[in-house]
Order: C-alpha cells, then sequence, then structure tokens
C-alpha cells in the first residue's frame, strides 16, 4: 500500500501527460465519463431550474420542501421515479415497449461526443463531419418515440407519437436547411471548423445570417416538442402523448432524453450561431475586461447565494447558504488564476450561451398557447421551409458574389428575411386584432 | 342481428372522457374520427346526477336552498340568488333596497369569480399555461371577500329567501373598491397574454362557429349566445333586483367563433366592475330582511317560473307550490345543460385539438349539467 502510494506521488504531471499521450482511448474515456456526468447533472437541475422560472413568471414558488428552496428536489424526483413500479400495459408489444425509451436517452445523450466545449481538448472526438453525425444520431431518438407509442397498443400514445414523427421530420428540413448556410459560410461539415470561422469572421454567424438563426431557433424548439409545439404531449388533449402508459424509470427515460435534447438543441445553436466557445467581440481588444467574466459570474453567485441565505429564517438554510457562498468565493478566487482562467475561459463562454438559450426555452413556455397540428405544419413547410430555402439561396449567392465580406451577407438576409415574411404572410385570411374593447355595442 | 350504429364505421371512435384532463369534470364525449377531424360526437352525461330536482320535493323551501349552491359549484352565489328570487316571487315579498344592492355587488363578483376560472383552464386547455395562475390570484380575492361575508368560499349559501342573512361586514366596502380597482389592470394583463397574440387568435378564430339561428334553436344563452352576435341579457331583458337603475352595457361578438366568446366575457368582466361601482354607490345602511314568515307557505296552486343572468346563461327556476312547507315541484333549468346541446353543431369538421378549445369555450360545470 505504502509502495503504491509512494509511487503515485513520484509521478510526475509531465509522466502523466506521457502516460495518457500513449493511451488515447482513457482518456476518451475520461471525457465520456465526465461529460455523462455533468450533463446529467445539468438535465436534472435543468427541470428544477425550469420550474423554478416558470414558478416566478406565474406568481407562485415552485419547489421549497426539499432541500433549502427545494434545491434537492430532482434527486428526491429521480428516486422516486426509480422506485416505481415499471408497468408493462396487457396488450404491449413487450420487447419493443422495453427498448424504446432507451433508445431514445442513448440517442440523445451520444450525440455530446461530437460537441466541442472549448478550444483544443475541450472535445470528447473532433469528426471531420461532426455536423452530420449529431443530425443523423439524434434523428434515430424518433424511433424510440414512434416505437413506444406503437407498442403501447393504445389510442392517445398512437396518436402522440405519430404527431411526434410527422413533426420531428417536418422541422428537421427547416433546421437542416438553417444549418446549410452555416456549412456554406464555414466550408466545413466539421464543428470546430464551424467556431473557427466565425472568429475568422469577426463575427458570429447569428448576426451574419440572422434569418437562418430565427429558423433555427424555431425549429429546434419544435425538435424538442417543447410549447408552443408541444403537441405530441398535450396534456389537454392527449393526456401524456406518446409516454402515457409508461411509469417508472422508463418514463423517467423519456424524460430524460427530452430535456437532453434541449441541451443538445442550445449547444447546437450555440456552436452554429453563438459563436461556440468565443467571448463575445472575439475581435474587439479593448474589450478585454470581458475575460474577467467568470470571476465576475462566480463573485456574482456568491452575492446572491449569500443574500439568498440572508434572507433566510431557517438556521439550517442560512447555514446552507452561507457555505455555498463561501464556495463560490474560493472558486472566484481559484478562476482568477491566470492559467485557469485561461483554460475555462472557452467552456464558460459556452456554457452561459448554451443557458441563455434553455431559458428562452422556459421563457416561452411560460408565454405562449399551443399550435394545433395543421397550423403546426403549416407554420413548418409553407412558411419556415420556404424561407430557410431563400435565405440559403441568398447565401450562397453573396459568398459567390462578395466572398466572405460580414455586411453584404447581414444585409442580403435581412433584406430576404422581411421580403419572405412579407410574401409569406400576404395571403393569410386571418382578420385583424382587436380589443376586447370593441366587443360592446 | 343488431342495430348498426356509427361504431360499426371504419373510423375512430375516441372516448374522451368521463376521466379527461380538458372535459372539465366527468363529461364523456364519444368522438366519431377521420383522421384528427371530427365527423360527429355524442355527449354522455349523467355521472354526476345528484337528483337535486327531486330532493326540493322532501324539503322545505329554506332547506332547499344550500342545495342549489352546489349545482354550479363555481357560481354558488347566482344559483341561491336565483332560487331565493324565485321562491320570493311566489310568496310576493318586496326586498329592502340594502338587500337588492348587496346581492348584485356578490352576484357580479361571482360572475367576475367564474368568467376567471373560464379564462384560466380556457386557456390551460389551449396550452397557455401563466394565465391560469394569475387568474386563481385575482379569484382568490373574491373568494376573500365570500369568506369575510358568510363564512364560506365555495358552496356559500351567501342568501335567504327575504333578503340576507348576515349584514356586510365592516371592511366590505373598503375590500370590493380596493378590487374593482385593480382588476381592469389585472384584465389588461391577461390581454397582453392572449389578446393579440398570434397563436391564440389562430387556434380560437372561426373555430367552433356558431350561428345566431342555431344558438337561438338550441336554446343557447350567456356569453355563448351572446358570442355569435344576439344581444339577450336577462339582466337587461327581464330586469330583476336593481338592474334596471345602473347602467351596463351587453358586449356582442361578430363571428360567433371562440375568440369572440372570449372577448365577450373579458368585456363582461369589465362591465360588471362598472355594475358593482355603481352598487356601491347606492349602498345605505337599512334593514337586510323583507316580512318573510318563520314558516315559508306558498299559497297552493301558485307557480312561478323566474330567470337570472347567471354567469354561464340563463339560469332559471321553475317552482310550484302546493300550499305545504315542501315545493311540489322545482324545475331547474342550468345554463350549461342547454349550452353543451350545441357542442355537436360546433365541433362537426374541427379537429381533436379544436374540441378542447370548444368545450372550453362552452364554459359548463357538470354539476349543472347533471344536477
Amino acid at each position: 500500500m505504502k509502495a503504491i502510494c509512494e509511487a503515485a506521488l513520484s509521478v510526475s504531471s509531465g509522466d502523466v501527460v506521457a502516460f495518457l499521450l500513449r493511451h488515447p482511448l482513457l482518456v476518451a474515456t475520461l471525457k465520456i465519463l465526465v461529460v455523462f456526468a455533468v450533463l446529467s447533472g445539468l438535465v436534472a437541475y435543468l427541470v428544477y431550474l425550469e420550474r423554478k422560472v416558470l414558478a416566478f413568471m406565474q406568481a407562485r414558488l415552485g419547489p421549497m420542501r426539499v432541500g433549502p428552496w427545494g434545491l434537492l428536489q430532482p434527486i428526491a424526483d429521480g428516486l422516486k421515479l426509480l422506485l416505481k413500479e415499471d408497468l408493462i400495459p396487457a396488450g404491449a408489444d413487450k420487447a419493443i415497449f422495453l427498448l424504446a425509451p432507451v433508445i431514445s436517452v442513448v440517442a440523445a445523450f451520444s450525440v455530446f461526443a461530437a460537441i466541442p466545449y472549448g478550444p483544443g481538448g475541450w472535445t470528447i472526438t473532433n469528426p471531420n463531419v461532426g455536423i452530420l453525425l449529431i443530425l443523423g444520431v439524434s434523428s434515430l431518438g424518433i424511433y424510440g418515440i414512434i416505437l413506444g407509442g406503437w407498442s403501447s397498443n393504445s389510442h392517445y400514445p398512437l396518436m402522440g407519437a405519430f404527431r411526434s414523427a410527422a413533426q420531428l421530420v417536418s422541422y428537421e428540413v427547416a433546421a437542416g436547411l438553417a444549418i446549410v448556410s452555416v456549412l456554406l459560410m464555414a466550408n466545413s461539415l466539421s464543428l470546430v471548423e464551424i467556431v473557427r470561422r466565425q472568429q475568422q469572421m469577426g463575427a458570429w454567424n447569428a448576426f451574419l445570417n440572422p434569418v437562418a438563426f430565427l429558423i433555427y431557433l424555431i425549429a429546434g424548439v419544435a425538435e424538442t416538442n417543447r410549447n408552443p409545439f408541444d403537441l405530441p404531449e398535450a396534456e389537454s388533449e392527449l393526456t401524456g402523448g406518446f409516454h402515457t402508459e409508461y411509469s417508472g424509470f422508463r418514463f423517467a427515460l423519456y424524460f430524460l432524453a427530452e430535456y437532453t435534447n434541449m441541451v443538445l438543441i442550445a449547444s447546437l445553436a450555440t456552436v452554429l450561431f453563438l459563436g461556440g466557445w468565443l467571448r463575445p467581440f472575439p475581435g474587439v481588444r479593448w474589450l478585454w475586461p470581458l475575460d474577467f467574466a467568470p470571476v465576475a459570474a462566480f463573485v456574482g453567485a456568491a452575492l446572491f447565494v449569500g443574500w439568498l441565505g440572508h434572507g433566510s429564517r431557517v438556521r439550517a438554510e442560512r447555514i446552507f447558504f452561507t457555505v455555498l457562498a463561501l464556495g463560490c468565493v474560493v472558486l472566484a478566487a481559484v478562476v482568477a488564476v491566470p492559467v485557469v482562467l485561461h483554460a475555462i475561459q472557452g467552456v464558460f463562454w459556452f456554457t452561459l450561451k448554451v443557458l441563455v438559450i434553455l431559458y428562452g426555452f422556459i421563457w416561452y413556455r411560460a408565454t405562449f398557447p399551443r399550435y394545433r397540428f395543421d397550423q403546426l405544419m403549416a407554420v413548418g413547410w409553407r412558411r419556415l421551409i420556404p424561407l430557410a430555402l431563400a435565405s440559403l439561396m441568398v447565401t450562397a449567392a453573396m459568398l459567390l458574389w462578395t466572398g466572405n465580406r460580414a455586411w453584404p451577407l447581414t444585409l442580403a438576409n435581412l433584406l430576404v428575411g422581411v421580403g419572405m415574411t412579407v410574401v409569406l404572410t400576404a395571403g393569410r385570411s386571418g382578420r385583424p386584432p382587436r380589443s376586447a374593447l370593441e366587443a360592446t355595442r | 342481428m343488431a342495430e348498426a350504429t356509427f361504431l360499426d364505421a371504419n373510423e375512430l371512435v375516441l372516448n374522451m372522457g368521463p376521466q379527461h384532463p380538458a372535459t372539465h369534470g366527468v363529461l364523456r364525449v364519444k368522438l366519431r374520427l377521420d383522421g384528427e377531424r371530427v365527423l360527429g360526437s355524442e355527449c354522455v352525461i349523467g355521472y354526476l346526477h345528484r337528483g337535486v330536482e327531486k330532493i326540493a320535493e322532501n324539503r322545505t323551501y329554506a332547506q332547499f336552498a344550500p342545495y342549489t349552491d352546489r349545482m354550479d359549484y363555481v357560481a354558488a352565489v347566482t344559483n341561491g340568488m336565483g332560487y331565493c328570487e324565485a321562491v320570493e316571487k311566489l310568496l310576493g315579498v318586496e326586498l329592502p333596497p340594502r338587500a337588492q344592492w348587496t346581492r348584485m355587488i356578490l352576484a357580479e363578483l361571482q360572475r367576475i369569480a367564474s368568467h376567471l376560472l373560464w379564462l384560466g383552464t380556457h386557456a390551460l386547455d389551449l396550452g397557455a399555461m401563466t394565465p391560469v395562475f394569475y387568474t386563481f390570484r385575482e379569484r382568490e380575492e373574491i373568494l376573500n371577500i365570500f369568506e369575510n361575508y358568510c363564512g364560506a368560499r365555495l358552496t356559500t349559501h351567501a342568501f335567504r329567501i327575504g333578503g340576507l342573512q348576515y349584514d356586510l361586514y365592516d371592511e366590505f366596502e373598503a375590500d370590493v373598491r380596493k378590487f374593482c380597482d385593480d382588476l381592469p389592470g389585472k384584465i389588461d394583463e391577461y390581454e397582453q397574454l392572449l389578446t393579440t397574440n398570434r397563436i391564440w387568435m389562430e387556434r380560437t378564430q372561426g373555430v367552433g362557429v356558431l350561428k345566431p339561428d342555431d344558438a337561438i334553436a338550441l336554446g343557447v344563452t350567456g356569453p355563448v349566445l351572446r358570442g355569435s352576435g344576439v344581444q339577450w341579457d336577462v339582466r337587461k331583458a327581464q330586469p330583476y333586483e336593481a338592474y334596471a337603475q345602473v347602467a351596463f352595457d351587453v358586449p356582442i361578438g361578430r363571428h360567433g367563433d371562440t375568440y369572440d366568446r372570449y372577448l365577450v366575457r373579458l368585456q363582461e368582466m369589465r362591465q360588471s366592475v362598472r355594475i358593482i361601482r355603481q352598487c356601491l354607490e347606492r349602498l345605505e345602511p337599512g334593514p337586510i330582511l323583507g316580512k318573510v314568515g318563520k314558516i315559508i307557505k306558498p299559497p297552493a296552486g301558485t307557480e312561478v317560473y323566474h330567470s337570472i343572468e347567471g354567469p354561464k346563461g340563463e339560469l332559471g327556476y321553475f317552482v310550484v307550490s302546493d300550499g305545504t312547507v315542501n315545493p311540489y315541484r322545482v324545475r331547474i333549468r342550468p345554463p350549461s345543460f342547454l349550452n353543451l346541446q350545441a357542442l355537436d353543431k360546433m365541433i362537426q369538421g374541427q379537429l381533436v385539438a379544436d374540441v378542447v378549445a370548444i368545450i372550453g369555450t362552452i364554459d359548463i360545470v357538470l354539476g349543472e349539467v347533471d344536477r
């Protein structure tokens, strides 16, 4: 035992690097474990965040009972689902019924292998066809939904599955066309290359090609089956959609897959349109204070948590929040070390952008009513896809004529966006909005 | 050979309810579907039947009043008011002014509460999850006023035949005034979320259209009828209490669709606030109970039909007396029951998602449909 400890202590960092270089599979495995763990935790707390944000938007408190400010709620929920009975309906096709949620969750998690979280080694793998891999594998998740709805042998899940299949396939087209614009601009299928390209251009693709960005965001919301496109699981119409008959941990798997997909869409939007790991205005020198944003973020978190603790009347909560605040202060101090600051710079901005987009997803859910199925299809096929095609053609033409100059590209895209919107909405038979005051006669 | 029903056809028959989150209680709708399009429907009701009308024959006039609260349980004040007025009409009792103004204030508050509940759940049915929390927040204020007044929040039994059971509590006027000051701003908030929302408009405009002729033929009343453009409000047409003395408008729609019914109800809430303000001005101290004997015994052979404008439509009571302490017959005309008849007309050719919107827009309460 002592010998092992001494041997471990005698190993210098150089040796470790050398050892790891000789075993790339080991590095990859470690990275996978880290990404999987972080992602699972993020998804669990995304649910918590969603419930809290929705609650505050809706004049209520959200989870408050399990742990301070309900912070342990995701863990309690997970445990509850684990311990629940795993019911299989009598008429179900058992093998497929059991397999379906696994397909969904595996597809959702495995695509994260190709996402670049930061520059250099901050990615599990960087295949030169990264975007194709991601689109291909994430589309496999639809099988989980269709098979789950089909094998349940019940009306509501079947209709939910039909809706899901139609919706995902339709919106994948619009999202795909938006992505093609980006690929044209980057001239590469590699996600790392796409981010580097944005660095060279000195502007995020969201500014170079705002139309494609908006199309991708809308299609992304639709692909994750979230409000206002959450028809497949429209509670008030189809009780639960394709997972009506699922219970226990298999239901949890679907749930996990859905929220993982949300993170995926947000990550992809970050990489493709928001400059991935780049800080805002990567080319502008005098904005160097932005490099210290991670420190500021942790200090801000410490202040917020300390304020929460200060306001609490429960002694245990005060202690917990004080400790948490101190932890944030320590983290801020660690991050302030130049080496660390430089190393986490990319991941910090990436995470921040992902969280902003996720917040947007939650915000939509609190704001919008739900589309009807035919309207959803009309939005996809008759508005988004023509718009995406027009934007794609204009992007290609501008790249051919003006090369890589940013302003003509942006301008042309904005023009085509506005023009197409006018054309596409001109034939609408909708009547103008009127206030309820006019209802009086 | 068994009689052929539509169940034999190759179309999909979908059962909505009686346990379904969007049928607002225990309504069961058998839908005949072609894909997602509705070919026809059949309502199955009676899951909440309690024989209220029969119970009336075995209770004294005063004893039956609390039962009426349990019909439209989200608008108990209005139900009780209709019954009390019917019996008062039978007895020929005059109400003191204070009782009349109080009744009108509470009834209009109840109308607002009922519409708020409707708005929240209707929006929830269409996937907008936030309005329901806002409307319940405001409804809570009304329920608090009820609780302070008579001790109950839902099944209030607020009135007594001949007037009021209790006089108003001290801060009543201040509470109601504050509520009236706050509510219009809150309604503006709901409108911001929904009225000009593109998705809301697409989900409700042209959905569940009910033509004026059909509406009248089916006996539809209340906001559903007014949404179709028919100007009929019992408060204006056959004024009861002191509605003839207050100024208010009757909002009507133009297209008879779900969107117009939504606008009509929102506007009705604003009008109710207007009525309440006027009632508060007229409210003066005085007696709260008319001349009613301890034992209520209307003369034998008398009968009366009295209807009021409930939140959901015309709420009528037909009371027959045989000279004993119990009514010989009480027939209730619940607005939800008749409005529900229009469901089939409204959902033909619509999509499954619209069925939810249309059930919501009729604003049914199954306690009242089944009685």
